[in-house]
């Protein structure tokens, strides 16, 4: 597997959050991804932002494009430095509120994906990465 | 002694490009592989004539090893470009290969004739041999891919094929399902569905379901995202077709349906349905 | 400071979202929506979401509160014209907005706003409603 091209972006204000959106969109365009997995990464994209955002004090967006057996991919690395997940277990759960409140964005973003991994320990901040292979 | 590799296959091609490449380009129209009915003569020569000098560009560059390098890329970009036109117009992979395999002959021909030294025309063969095996064998792995690519967007075309979503009234579309309805499948049918619900601006969709032999916990999720994704726009769904055996599974699984209309039949979907858009049907003419 | 501009027409608020909306802006349309249902006294909001190429489960909230919201406030809510690749997506994400009507077009709904306020009490004081029922 190979990543063919990166970028990375702040996420610190909700116009980040907007600013990622449009860019996960337009890399998913060129990528050839249908309008409805265009859709659902942009959606992923947009609550791991906004945890990132309110949740992790602020962070990074890295996107990859990936090639791999002829097939290619659109891999997103959400990172932060903040409080960090206790529970990571329960935080995926649905609707769950940890005081902040992480409701479905986890999940959800989960569900959305072809890939999804997160590491993250109180304190020590919060990584999580998804992927969409074409 | 001439540097590994490079020497008298660059010779060939710097003195003797042209006579290479009438040879090759002969011996592949004459050969029955060369599939005359679906490629043209021009065309074919052009091909080879574009391989032959991209070849010779190459080795000039980085000599015979390295062929994943870049120096051996618009090499490997042609060579893709043709086997992927060649799996889609339906050459088989050997007739495909031996595009690459039958310039090994006119390729020894030459180097025989015009190297003295035994030990080193042995050498120079043996990396030409080499060069075009790994060649031959990089265009079938792209014919390999290219079919399964094919296979798959047929499959998809299939599968659209197989839910058809009919215009039942105005505003009342019908979505007969008929087999087992696997993930993909479902993924296809809801956005077709979907996507006919904008087009026609249908309030109601009924999906018939007689034709789907079981339903499990899977089935049955996909079907209530698809119930609730159009009702989401704007429409209503009415499951139908549900046999006596599919309620009980639905019961012992615990599914909760309460929350989507459902009928027996068809008949009697879409008689709700007419009612829902504000519909009756009048008898025209006396029975009898 | 930008807003999402609110149209009034008779007793209903008109909102098209043409914006790829931020957190804050959404924050601002749904206190403005509550407003304006109060001192127009509006009996139905219709929000026109057809220009949406994303809905996440943060604008989907604030879908579902401002329907209950305004459903407190004797309004009625329709979302029109969610595309269909939203709506799939939305699903998977797990919001089913069950609190809120829908209506594929903006024509449909306003059929809806209006059998909804014909059917409904005319508060003392605000203007009389040319309702009249669907067919």
């Amino acid at each position: 597997m190979a990543t063919v091209r990166t970028e990375k972006l702040p996420v610190e204000t909700s116009e980040d959050v907007v600013r990622v959106r449009q860019a996960v969109r337009a890399w998913a365009v060129e990528l050839g991804f249908s309008l409805v997995d265009q859709t659902k990464i942009v959606t992923a994209a947009s609550e791991l932002a906004r945890n990132t955002v309110v949740y992790g004090g602020g962070g990074t967006c890295e996107l990859e494009s990936l090639q791999a057996d002829n097939r290619r991919g659109l891999r997103l690395t959400f990172a932060d430095q903040g409080p960090g997940i206790a529970d990571i277990e329960q935080a995926l759960k649905d609707g769950f509120t940890s005081g902040n409140g992480l409701g479905l964005g986890l999940g959800g973003a989960r569900r959305l994906s072809n890939e999804f991994d997160i590491r993250s320990q109180p304190g020590a901040g919060t990584w999580v990465q998804i992927a969409r292979w074409k | 002694m001439s540097p590994a590799g490079k020497s008298s296959l660059v010779d060939i091609f710097d003195r003797h490009e042209k006579d290479v490449l009438n040879a090759w380009v002969d011996l592949q129209l004459r050969s029955a592989s060369s599939r005359r009915d679906l490629i043209k003569d021009d065309e074919l020569k052009e091909q080879s004539s574009q391989f032959l000098r991209l070849v010779r560009e190459a080795v000039t560059r980085a000599g015979t090893d390295g062929l994943d390098g870049p120096a051996w890329a618009p090499v490997r970009d042609l060579l893709a470009s043709i086997s992927q036109s060649r799996a889609r117009q339906g050459f088989t992979p050997s007739e495909t290969a031996t595009f690459v395999l039958s310039l090994k002959e006119p390729l020894f021909a030459r180097l025989t004739e015009t190297s003295g030294d035994a030990r080193a025309l042995a050498a120079e063969v043996w990396k030409a041999t080499t060069l075009l095996d790994a060649l031959g064998l990089y265009t079938t792995e792209v014919y390999q891919k290219t079919r399964e690519q094919l296979i798959a967007e047929q499959q998809r075309e299939m599968l659209e094929l197989s839910t058809p979503v009919v215009q039942l009234w105005e505003g009342v579309l019908g979505l007969p399902l008929i087999g087992t309805l696997d993930s993909a499948r479902t993924q296809v049918v809801m956005e077709n569905l979907l996507q006919r619900i904008v087009d026609t601006g249908a309030r109601i969709a009924v999906i018939d379901i007689t034709g789907v032999p079981t339903v499990d916990t899977l089935v049955a999720q996909h079907l209530l995202k698809t119930v609730a994704a159009a009702r989401l726009m704007g429409a209503d769904c009415i499951i139908s077709g549900i046999r006596p055996q599919i309620a009980q599974t639905i019961v012992h699984l615990g599914l909760e349906l309460n929350t989507v209309a459902t009928k027996a039949t068809l008949a009697d979907a879409f008689a709700l349905a007419m009612q829902r858009v504000g519909l009756t049907v009048v008898r025209a003419t006396p029975r009898g | 400071m930008e807003r999402i501009p609110i149209l009034k027409m008779g007793p209903f608020l008109l909102v098209s979202i043409q914006v790829d909306m931020h957190d804050r802006l959404a924050l601002t349309l749904q206190d403005d929506l509550t407003s304006r249902i109060v001192s127009d006294h509006a009996r139905g909001v219709l929000i026109d979401i057809s220009a949406l190429e994303v809905v996440d489960s943060f604008i989907g909230r604030m879908l579902g509160n401002i329907a209950a919201m305004s459903r407190i406030l004797d309004a009625e809510t329709v979302v029109v014209g969610m595309r269909p690749a939203v709506a799939i997506t939305l699903v998977e994400l797990g919001m089913s907005l069950s609190g809120v009507r829908t209506a594929l077009n903006v024509e449909r709904a306003m059929d809806m706003l209006q059998a909804a306020v014909a059917t409904s009490v005319a508060a003392p004081g605000s203007e009389p409603v040319n309702g009249h029922s669907t067919d």
